[in-house]
């Protein structure tokens, strides 16, 4: 049967070994009353051949467009072939948690890299191993916020993304926190309704670029966390730091983020991975795995998961946070996608981002449709007009082969005829025709 | 061996990106970034070089959390591009095959949970945990007994998430301990469970691989009580169409996708945590929800994604869930079908059986039958011979052997927590048996030896004090105090062993 090497005459030595008749005397500890006492009612088994086929058809059932502008949160940017080749070897893939050092030295130098890079990218001194996406990282914060200042408010810009916000508040009522949010300007965030909502908050949390695809005056923001003393938190994305300045470098004391963008295909919404980073003072206060460089008795340098007394395995109900298997595979992948790029890659990564968005967005104006933040600069998304309900547009597109975007009546009251935009440097100037096309029709 | 910011050389590149002939807008000076990231360098070959020379060599996984076999065709299945190439906020008639899948597997797990009701949100289980508890807030919220109720009761033999999750939901933790037998202490239970009490956190087998023999007498304590019962699936790899935590009692399960049903474990993520629960907690499942409409006539059906919860908890993680963990899983649910059943056996069957091969060598703390894993004690060993169960986990490497979970659950001194999976084939169970004897002799005959494991690994033993108390978490290039060692060569790796 599947998987198994058992066979007819190893069970019988192994019987005999236990001093057991049967395989049913191994259960004789379960009371009667509840043994299951028929067959599991689920789909019949399948062999490779039939199983592959099943998987196929429910595949093709999925509609995926010739072309698409949807992101909101999760980008098609391209996944580059040497990526798959290390996923798919089986040392990575299958790979134990690293908790013997001497036999996990690749996984373990391999997350201190990717360790290495995100605090790189995000100028912060520490990061994690991972967290589970771009939303639970930024409830991670939260937490930290909170134990660090001892207050339990958050404020949060409305501009930031619904899904994270959501998430926030759904931790926050196990954390004990109150939420407060700060509605957008036109777009963006204004730095003075930040500073007035941030007394005696525990931290500010804003997104860079923000949902929208706008820029915020993220100094200001930060600065206005800290003229409240609280913790600038910012939720950025991986790919913009290349051409955007490191939440590090103005001021911010952790940044975090979905890091999809970085080596990950979208998946139906996961496996991702979420990344968290902050400054050094703040490190003993961090959930989820670190690893740490050492040296063994002969003075080789190794790697080893530290200051795991943070961790649940160790401090159980004191520990920073529950968390036990991340996302290390898809962080990994990450790591990866980076290396291949280096500084350069990313920075022409972002901007062809913006290069492609601009003309997207001078079509669109030229064909008479209206941008809904025409003042603001953006990175790789930004919103139009589209005359009517979102959802109609996206469908009345889809009909014609291009999706796009994400409707933002779904998430902000008063923008039902509003689409988000996302242009990645996957896209070429004739797909951004074809959009034109559709839309402006 | 060097990391890969020690092997950039300034000026190399991996990748090339689109560069269209269009201007590029600029970035205005305040938010422009001012230096560039100190990323890698390298050519494509020298970064793919470098991931495969940090592969680990295999070795057999016989530790605990259900190391079992990840089918390949797994994989394929998973990169078909229907599924790798959707995106999340497709609109539901555009992602029918994803929202089918979801549907199945979502029934499967009701099948062999016994529950009703379920959410593939949760990333993880330690998520999957934390989302049960504030479920049982939310259940008694609704009910005026929230303030009244705020301990969460959990046996000293629980996993330390157990405890963590119960900080992260804002609860108390109650403990209660464990009989002579293995089983929750009962008179601890009475004297402990009450009114004030919201619920239990327990995994049945526990994590002494034992099941509790008094689960219905627990069961009538906290419902009698009027308090939930929450089931970590932790070890549900030994009772899947067995024994159902729902025909237990347990209104509430946890199950961890990348134990029993083989998602990958990649070096610690991502996994699965879905939770299914008891009809009258279904109102506050997080939202959205997997819902299904006949359609009309004999048209089949439909699938949606329902947003329309008001009494949900709200989100526990973005979009429906980490999706490709539930391809994978869904994947090896339709390969085995209700055989599951046979999973569970030889799980079982497994573990008792290197149970009876190693019982005379090591002290065995609780003298029953196993379910799936089995804890020993080095603890003999240790007072006569000064051998640990660390030194054991050191030394078993060297026979090729990655190490079972050492020190847990902490009701065990020296402990060694033993799961094979029921796919380890009898010849690899029997050379870790001979292997933990040699090791026992040793512990006799020449205690050097096993002090001095690992032997022959890129290196020895680590200085994990060191590494707490002098925290160096990331490259620090010009300022980085240790470097590489001189050699530079990758090391002769050996060929792979493990699945």
């Amino acid at each position: 049967m599947s998987y198994l090497s058992l066979t007819a005459a190893d069970r019988e030595q192994m019987l005999a070994a236990i001093g057991v008749d049967s395989i049913e005397d191994l259960f004789r500890d379960i009371p009667a009353d509840m043994r299951f006492g028929r067959e599991l009612d689920v789909p019949p088994a399948l062999a490779e051949a039939d199983l592959t086929r099943h998987l196929e058809e429910l595949a093709a059932k999925n509609v995926l467009d010739e072309v698409s502008f949807l992101g909101a949160g999760i980008y098609d940017h391209y996944v580059p072939a040497v990526v798959e080749a290390v996923l798919q070897r089986g040392e990575f893939l299958t790979a134990y948690t690293p908790y013997q050092p001497e036999l996990s030295q690749g996984v373990l130098q391999a997350i201190f890299e990717y360790q290495t890079a995100i605090c790189a990218l995000t100028g912060m001194d520490v990061s994690n191993a991972s967290g589970y996406d771009g939303t639970t990282v930024a409830a991670d914060a939260c937490f930290v916020a909170k134990a660090e200042t001892g207050r339990d408010k958050v404020v949060v810009t409305e501009a930031t993304n619904p899904q994270v916000r959501q998430v926030i508040k759904t931790y926050a009522r196990g954390f004990g926190l109150e939420i407060v949010e700060v509605p957008h300007d036109e777009g963006t965030t204004d730095p003075d309704r930040v500073r007035e909502a941030a007394a005696d908050a525990a931290a500010v949390i804003f997104q860079q670029p923000n949902f929208f695809g706008c820029l915020e005056p993220a100094p200001e923001l930060a600065a206005a966390a800290l003229d409240a003393h609280a913790l600038p938190i910012a939720h950025v994305d991986l790919i913009s730091l290349g051409v955007l300045e490191a939440p590090g470098n103005y001021g911010c004391a952790l940044a975090v983020g979905e890091g999809q963008s970085a080596g990950n295909f979208v998946s139906y919404g996961g496996p991702h991975y979420g990344f968290l980073a902050a400054r050094q003072s703040l490190i003993r206060r961090l959930p989820g795995r670190i690893v740490g460089e050492t040296v063994d008795a002969a003075g080789e340098r190794g790697y080893v998961l530290t200051l795991q007394t943070r961790e649940q395995h160790i401090r159980r109900e004191k520990a920073t946070s529950n968390i036990t298997t991340n996302q290390t595979l898809l962080a990994l992948a990450g790591l990866v996608h980076l290396s291949l790029l280096g500084p350069q890659g990313l920075r022409e990564t972002g901007e062809t981002c913006m290069a492609l968005a601009q003309y997207a967005k001078d079509a669109l104006e030229a064909a008479e449709v209206e941008l809904l933040f025409p003042e603001k600069t953006t990175f790789k998304e930004f919103a139009v007009r589209v005359g009517r309900s979102g959802r109609d547009a996206i469908r009345a597109a889809r009909t014609h082969g291009v999706n796009p975007g994400y409707p933002l009546g779904r998430d902000y009251p008063g923008l039902d005829n509003a689409v988000l935009v996302a242009v990645t440097e996957r896209r070429t100037t004739q797909e951004i025709d074809r959009l034109v096309e559709v839309l402006a029709a | 061996m060097k990391l890969i910011y020690e092997k950039s050389q300034a000026g190399r590149r991996g990748i090339g990106v689109p560069r269209p002939d269009l201007p590029v807008p600029t970035v205005p000076a305040a938010l422009a970034r001012a230096t560039p990231p100190r990323l890698p360098e390298l050519a494509e070959p020298e970064v793919l070089r470098h991931f495969t020379e940090l592969f680990d060599t295999g070795f057999y996984p016989l530790g605990s959390c259900t190391m079992k076999y990840n089918p390949r065709v797994n994989e394929r299945v998973v990169g078909l591009p229907g599924f790798r190439d959707l995106h999340p906020l497709t609109e539901d008639e555009a992602a029918q095959g994803a929202l089918e899948l979801e549907w199945e597997l979502q029934e499967i797990l009701r099948e062999v949970t016994g529950l009703d009701a379920v959410s593939l949100q949760p990333a993880a289980g330690s998520q999957g945990e934390l989302t049960g508890l504030l479920l049982m807030r939310a259940y008694f919220d609704d009910r005026g007994e929230g303030e009244q109720r705020r301990k969460i009761v959990i046996p000293d033999t629980a996993h330390g998430t157990n405890p963590a999750s119960v900080t992260m939901a804002g609860y108390e933790l109650t403990k209660v301990a464990t009989d002579p037998r293995g089983n929750v202490d009962l008179d601890d239970l009475r004297a402990n469970v009450n009114e004030h009490t919201a619920g239990l956190m327990l995994t049945n087998p526990s994590t002494l691989g034992l099941f509790d023999e008094n689960i219905d007498a627990i069961r009538d304590i906290f419902h009698g009580a009027g308090a939930l019962m929450y089931y970590d699936g932790a070890n549900l790899n030994a009772v899947c169409g067995i024994s159902r935590p729902g025909d237990m009692g347990f209104d509430i399960v946890h199950i961890n996708l990348h134990k029993t049903f083989s998602q990958p474990h990649g070096g610690g993520g991502p996994g699965g945590g879905p939770i299914a629960v008891r009809e009258t907690l279904a109102p506050y499942l997080p939202a959205p929800v997997v819902a299904r409409d006949p359609l009309p006539g004999s048209a089949g059906q439909r699938f949606r994604l329902d947003h329309d919860r008001p009494k949900s908890i709200g989100k526990v993680r973005g979009f429906s869930g980490p999706f490709g963990v539930f391809v994978r899983s869904y994947a090896f649910m339709r390969a085995w079908g209700p055989a599951l059943r046979e999973m569970s056996e030889v799980a079982v069957l497994n573990a008792n059986y290197l149970l009876a091969l190693l019982r005379d060598g090591y002290d065995l703390p609780f003298d029953r039958l196993c379910m799936h894993e089995f804890v020993l004690s080095a603890r003999t060993l240790k007072r006569d011979h000064g051998i640990s169960a660390l030194d054991v986990a050191k030394r078993l490497m060297d026979f090729g052997f990655h190490p079972p979970t050492v020190y847990f659950p902490l009701v065990v001194p020296e402990a060694l927590m033993i799961e094979p999976t029921e796919t380890e084939a009898k010849e690899t169970l029997d050379a870790f048996a001979a292997a933990m004897q040699q090791i026992a002799r040793e512990a006799r005959e020449e205690p050097e030896v096993i002090r001095a494991a690992p032997h022959g690994r890129p290196v020895g033993r680590l200085d994990e004090v060191r590494a707490a108390r002098q925290p160096v978490v990331r490259y620090l290039f010009e300022q980085h105090r240790v470097q590489p060692p001189p050699t530079g060569e990758p090391r002769q790796l050996e060929a792979q062993k493990g699945a």
